[in-house]
């Protein structure tokens, strides 16, 4: 009996330490990639970096200040699409949640939120850059804010199903209506949450790399013009990887530690945010 | 001759194919407060939120019959503006989580767009805090969240909200449930007061709390209004067998 238990304990202890193991195992590959991407990447970064574009094969002191601020634009762009119509759509969701129509908008967001990036862009060539003839950064914009959609409409719904009805139902007792209910009490009850879930979303899109291969396509020089081919992070460290010249991976190595510091700033921001301004319900 | 302010005539509230509120029949007197007891699942919450129009929105619920506020059937007005005259406290409290607990005082106010000026909504939130028994506890804290109240405080301050957009008729569905004995004394005590600017109607499943606080009692069994009378003649001297037996105890 004593024996039984004994071993019943030994197997409790040797299955809590496997799962221990695999948590820890869980942080290594993102530990690995950081410490690799910085290692490397780190001394290619100086102040010409993000001032210059980059210099012909042979020249020195190139910079990515061109992809730095396509990416920015194109983001953003995708963000102002994607924001509105995600927490929109979001709302509805958790407003209705048994409605035929939620159930269909439903079940297209998790199918989208499953799409391959590559099929994303190419749709949208079809739709935005072969009737227009040309290259442009708004068509790569459009690409990323539909792969954004899924996970702020996702965000939005899960957090404002939390909100209880009773708080709703106080904001209706006091004679407000329906747009103001949604607007003045279960929006800002849920800021924290559906802001968490756009800036998940921005760094989510912030480095791919499919959907604006043929979209944003790429650009050798600095463009303002969201109607024209335009230069993002993620291109640059594509093309410039998979060249053969040293000075080109240097600015590839460079690109990608920023695009990882962006990415982390945001998740941590996130954290941050969720943290500081969590409504408690 | 006291003034009535909400009949009820022939009313029905369904949900779906349930018919939950059966054929009621009542008048409710102006500074009254009138109880509706009766146990669990009689239908007494869903008439309290039908008068003022609550009930509605929830999905699938109806409702017909006629239900006045003075001479106007609610079903006919705008639910907004019903939901204006006729203001409601919870079974929980539910102040607003995001706001302090001066903006959730004005928040029938602020939320609905109507700007008042900066002495006028002090005046309110101080005369509403005042008449909901929690100036003083408060006073000092008007810009804290008021979700760090206490429980009790807090349905307080759910009342202030309510009487801040100084309606005609309280309605308040068992207020005190989720209360502690201290607490829901503060709140009876309250009612006492509010009487005599308001008109009340208390669901509580309750009977003491009825006998205590109301001036009239209604006793809802099954959907049915069985018996509506003063809380007095209710309790000493019921005339149906039901509500002998639920005062009684022989059923809850």
């Amino acid at each position: 009996m004593k024996n039984r238990v004994r071993f019943r304990i030994g197997v409790s202890n040797v299955f809590e330490g496997i799962v221990a193991l695999f948590a820890f195992l869980i942080s290594l590959p993102l530990l690995a990639v950081i410490y690799y991407v910085l290692k490397t990447g780190l001394s290619k970064i100086n102040l010409s970096f993000f001032s210059n574009i980059p210099k012909p094969v042979g020249e020195l002191g190139g910079g990515i200040a061109n992809a730095l601020i396509g990416s920015l634009y194109i983001v953003a762009v995708a963000t102002v699409i994607a924001v509105p119509i995600g927490i929109l759509c979001g709302i509805f969701l958790s407003e209705n949640k048994k409605s035929k129509l939620a159930y269909w908008s439903r079940l297209a967001v998790d199918i989208m939120q499953g799409i391959p990036s590559i099929v994303i862009g190419i749709v949208v060539y079809f739709w935005l850059v072969k009737t227009r003839h040309t290259f442009s950064a708004l068509s790569g914009s459009v690409a990323l804010a539909i792969m954004m959609l899924p996970v702020i409409v996702k965000s939005t719904e899960e957090t404002l199903k939390l909100i209880p009805n009773p708080i709703k139902e106080a904001g209706y007792a006091l004679g407000l209506p329906y747009h103001k209910v949604i607007m003045r009490i279960v929006l800002p009850c849920g800021f924290s949450g559906i802001l968490s879930g756009a800036l998940l979303a921005v760094a989510r899109v912030a480095g791919e790399t499919a959907p604006l291969l043929f979209t944003a396509f790429g650009n050798p020089y600095i463009s303002h013009n969201m109607l024209k081919p335009m230069q993002s992070l993620p291109l640059l460290i594509f093309n410039y990887a998979t060249s053969p010249y040293d000075e080109w991976h240097d600015l590839a190595w460079g690109a990608s530690t920023i695009l990882l510091i962006w990415v982390l700033l945001l998740n941590v921001t996130t954290k941050l945010i969720t943290k500081r301004w969590k409504v408690q319900l | 001759m006291e003034s009535t302010v909400i009949t009820s005539e022939n009313f029905n509230a369904y949900f779906g194919p349930n018919h939950v509120v059966k054929n009621v029949n009542l008048t409710i007197p102006k500074n009254n407060i009138v109880a509706v007891m009766g146990p669990s699942g009689c239908g007494k919450t869903t008439f309290l939120r039908c008068i003022n129009r609550m009930h509605e929105l929830i999905p699938g619920a109806t409702a017909s019959g006629k239900l006045l506020l003075h001479e106007d059937d609610v079903y006919d007005l705008n639910p907004i503006l019903v939901r204006l005259k006729i203001g409601m406290v919870f079974q929980r409290p539910n102040p607003f989580p995001n706001l302090s607990i001066y903006d959730n005082v004005i928040a029938g106010y602020k939320l609905n767009g109507v700007k008042l000026p900066k002495n006028k909504r002090d005046e309110v939130v101080e005369s509403s805090l005042t008449k909901a028994a929690l100036w003083n506890e408060v006073k000092d804290n008007l810009h804290k969240k008021g979700t760090f109240l206490s429980g009790g405080q807090q349905q307080r301050l759910c009342i202030a909200r309510a009487v801040a957009m100084e309606p005609e008729v309280l309605l308040l569905d068992e207020p005190t449930s989720a209360l502690d004995p201290i607490s829901t004394a503060s709140i009876e005590q309250l009612l006492f007061e509010l009487k005599k600017n308001y008109t009340l109607v208390i669901v509580t499943h309750n009977m003491q709390q009825a006998g205590r606080v109301s001036d009239k009692t209604a006793f809802f069994y099954m959907g049915e209004l069985i018996e509506y009378d003063a809380t007095r003649e209710m309790f000493t001297n019921p005339k149906d067998t039901r509500t002998q037996n639920y005062i009684t105890g022989r059923f809850s």
